[in-house]
């Protein structure tokens, strides 16, 4: 990050108690309660589309200044839950508190959010800095107050010259840099992020979501961000919220969700894993003649499908023979997959130096910490 | 001529277009082929409207052109013998402000809210909308014909009550016109993204979907100008005066000077469509263009 956005940020930050028209926004919780770090809560949140449940008791809170995101595949939720903080969708059941007060029944504009898209949706009439300037103008600001934040705001995200452009004369990358400013620039109480990266290219989404989340830690603002990429959800969050059918199967930092799953549909969603048969005695899973710990080790005994992450298998001299049946490059990593002798198929990620060929006879055994397995998942 | 093509990080920027590839298939006719469809088009539309200048120039059976007919016209015509003309032609302006008003207070924010909140009227509302076009007007009126006996009643018979109808017979027209400006603009998102912004409805609808629609808004209003300013049919059978009625009324006592409105009507609607194209191109002109380029 360059001094220059540093400097920014801070004068963002610092202006907001005492530049900050109130208008309608005013009247609401976040006056009180200063704009920054709120907390969230839903609780027992339900919302049907129609015989659909999108949201069966939807329970979560956010902390001051938290970075969380909702993960999940398609239809979980994770949309309908942000878009229920947003006031964008009204929820059926359950509250909604910001800082303690329900705003289940505010109106979306006097919410005092920030909200960036999925879809780009910065105003095609308006320049880029006039977008900035659009929350400022809906609270009252006056127009060279406007101006000035609206230009701190773009040298936030890295672009201050281009305050006269128009949607059409950006990238994508860039159109959504400048909805984010705009969803900053009125120092909003929660920062919500609606897939805001989903539309870019793999280099641009990778480059902006370390921005996000380096803007997002420079203003201590709380933010929810929702995704279905683990990697986005797993590298920018303080902690990750796992949906299910409606509901939070899980939440935890990345670590404890990648190494700790509550559940299989976790083990089995967040990273890679091996399904291999064992049996669990005793706290322990037997697996391949290897005696593994559990996480859980209140697992009650029986057979089981134990899940090994690729980096816990590793090739030895001993240890469960197969044969190998494709070896694929991934840059900093390589993951070759075994044929083990009773027809499993095994993936085993490695360092990029050891290149097996198709048709090689190799050893597998398990490697790392403990926790590195899990028997979570009861075999029919 | 311009053609899209997707930039880093997914966004479209307008860029000429190349030589079309050997072997691939070209998208736009060639100049020449260009100059001779416009060439065709041309005549076929002009032929008629020369013939109808040379008729008002005519001196009569005896031969011969002059301008008499327009100089007479625009020395008092007007004001005299053909004062009817423009009482029918301030009938005309009437109804055609009375049904921009109902296709901008009606139509717009009904187009609007089936978008964004009840998407799967959408159809419905086409179908309502694109209905008038394959009804006769000789069947509108009678169908209509109770409905203004009743209102007559109510209201009384005054012009004014024609643009009911026009209302109806411009939907088509102007629904098109605002609809394909609807499909090329998020409005569900725009409108969300105002309303985080801190934007109520009112505020959304004319700050943010307005600006963005005001070409499909303009067309469709002005093409419910240039409908309501030829429309014979309904007028005439609900005996009510327009520009039209009034013409045929002329054309019976002087069918030269009848050409001479007809052409003044087609004038002004020929100049509503310029200033349609006008106004429509500002939309998103940029007030300074800038080379691309920068950060992702």
């Amino acid at each position: 990050m360059t001094r220059n956005t540093m400097n920014t940020a801070k004068t963002i930050t610092a202006t907001k108690t005492t530049t900050t028209a109130p208008g309608r926004g005013g009247g609401t919780p976040a006056a009180a309660a200063g704009r920054h770090g709120a907390v969230v809560e839903f609780s027992g949140v339900t919302k049907h589309f129609g015989a659909h449940r999108a949201l069966d008791g939807f329970d979560l809170t956010l902390h001051a200044g938290e970075f969380v995101a909702l993960l999940g595949p398609s239809g979980s939720g994770k949309t309908t839950a942000l878009r229920a903080l947003a006031g964008l969708e009204t929820a059926d059941a359950g509250t909604i508190l910001i800082d303690g007060v329900d705003v289940s029944t505010l109106p979306t504009s006097r919410r005092d959010m920030g909200m960036v898209f999925q879809a780009y949706s910065l105003f095609p009439h308006l320049s880029a800095g006039e977008n900035v300037e659009f929350g400022l103008r809906m609270r009252g600001v006056a127009a060279t107050l406007r101006r000035n934040r609206a230009r701190d705001a773009l040298a936030l995200v890295g672009l201050a010259d281009h305050y006269d452009r128009f949607a059409h004369q950006l990238s994508g990358g860039q159109q959504q840099r400048v909805a984010l400013a705009r969803a900053l620039v009125t120092e909003p109480r929660v920062l919500l992020l609606d897939e805001p990266l989903s539309a870019l290219d793999a280099k641009v989404r990778v480059a902006l979501r370390e921005e996000i989340r380096r803007i997002q830690t420079e203003l201590g603002i709380t933010t929810l961000f929702v995704t279905h990429d683990q990697d986005e959800a797993l590298a920018v969050a303080d902690r990750v919220a796992v949906m299910r059918d409606g509901g939070i199967e899980q939440v935890g930092t990345p670590e404890d969700l990648y190494s700790r799953p509550a559940s299989p549909f976790i083990a089995d969603f967040v990273g890679l894993s091996n399904q291999l048969a064992g049996v669990v005695r005793h706290g322990f899973a037997q697996v391949y003649g290897t005696k593994l710990p559990l996480v859980d080790p209140s697992q009650a005994d029986g057979d089981v499908l134990v899940l090994v992450r690729p980096e816990d298998l590793e090739f030895s001299g001993d240890g469960m023979a197969g044969v190998v049946v494709a070896s694929s490059f991934h840059g900093s990593l390589r993951r070759t997959r075994v044929r083990l002798t009773d027809g499993a198929v095994v993936s085993v990620q490695h360092v990029v130096r050891v290149q097996p060929a198709t048709g090689d006879s190799v050893r597998l055994r398990f490697c790392g910490a403990p926790v590195s397995v899990e028997a979570v998942m009861v075999s029919p | 001529m311009t053609a899209v093509r997707r930039t880093e990080g997914g966004s479209r920027r307008r860029t000429r277009p190349g030589p079309v590839a050997r072997g691939g298939v070209a998208h736009a006719p060639s100049r020449t082929a260009r100059a001779v469809i416009l060439g065709v088009i041309g005549v076929f539309f002009l032929v008629p409207v020369v013939a109808m200048v040379e008729f008002t120039l005519r001196k009569g059976l005896g031969g011969g052109h002059d301008a008499s007919r327009w100089i007479a016209l625009a020395q008092g015509g007007l004001t005299g013998q053909y004062r009817q003309v423009l009482v029918a032609l301030a009938n005309s302006v009437g109804l055609a402000v009375g049904t921009v008003l109902i296709v901008l207070l009606l139509l717009v924010p009904t187009l609007l809210l089936v978008h964004i909140r009840f998407p799967w009227l959408r159809r419905v509302l086409e179908f309502v909308c694109i209905l008038p076009i394959s009804i006769p007007a000789i069947v509108l009126v009678v169908g209509l014909a109770p409905v203004y006996s009743l209102l007559s009643r109510l209201a009384g018979s005054g012009v004014w009550t024609l643009a009911l109808a026009y209302g109806i017979t411009v939907l088509p027209y102007a629904y098109r016109a605002i609809q394909a400006d609807l499909d090329g603009v998020d409005v569900r998102t725009l409108s969300e993204a105002a309303r985080t912004l801190g934007a109520g409805w009112r505020s959304v609808l004319f700050r943010v979907l307005v600006p963005n629609l005001r070409r499909g808004i303009l067309a469709g209003a002005f093409i419910a100008v240039a409908v309501v300013l030829g429309e014979f049919t309904i007028a005439s059978l609900l005996s009510r005066v327009n520009l039209q009625t009034a013409l045929v009324v002329v054309s019976k006592a002087d069918p030269y000077t009848a050409v001479i409105f007809s052409l003044l009507a087609l004038t002004f609607a020929f100049l509503l469509l310029l200033l349609i194209g006008r106004l429509g191109a500002e939309r998103t002109r940029p007030r300074r263009r800038r080379p691309i380029g920068g950060r992702p």
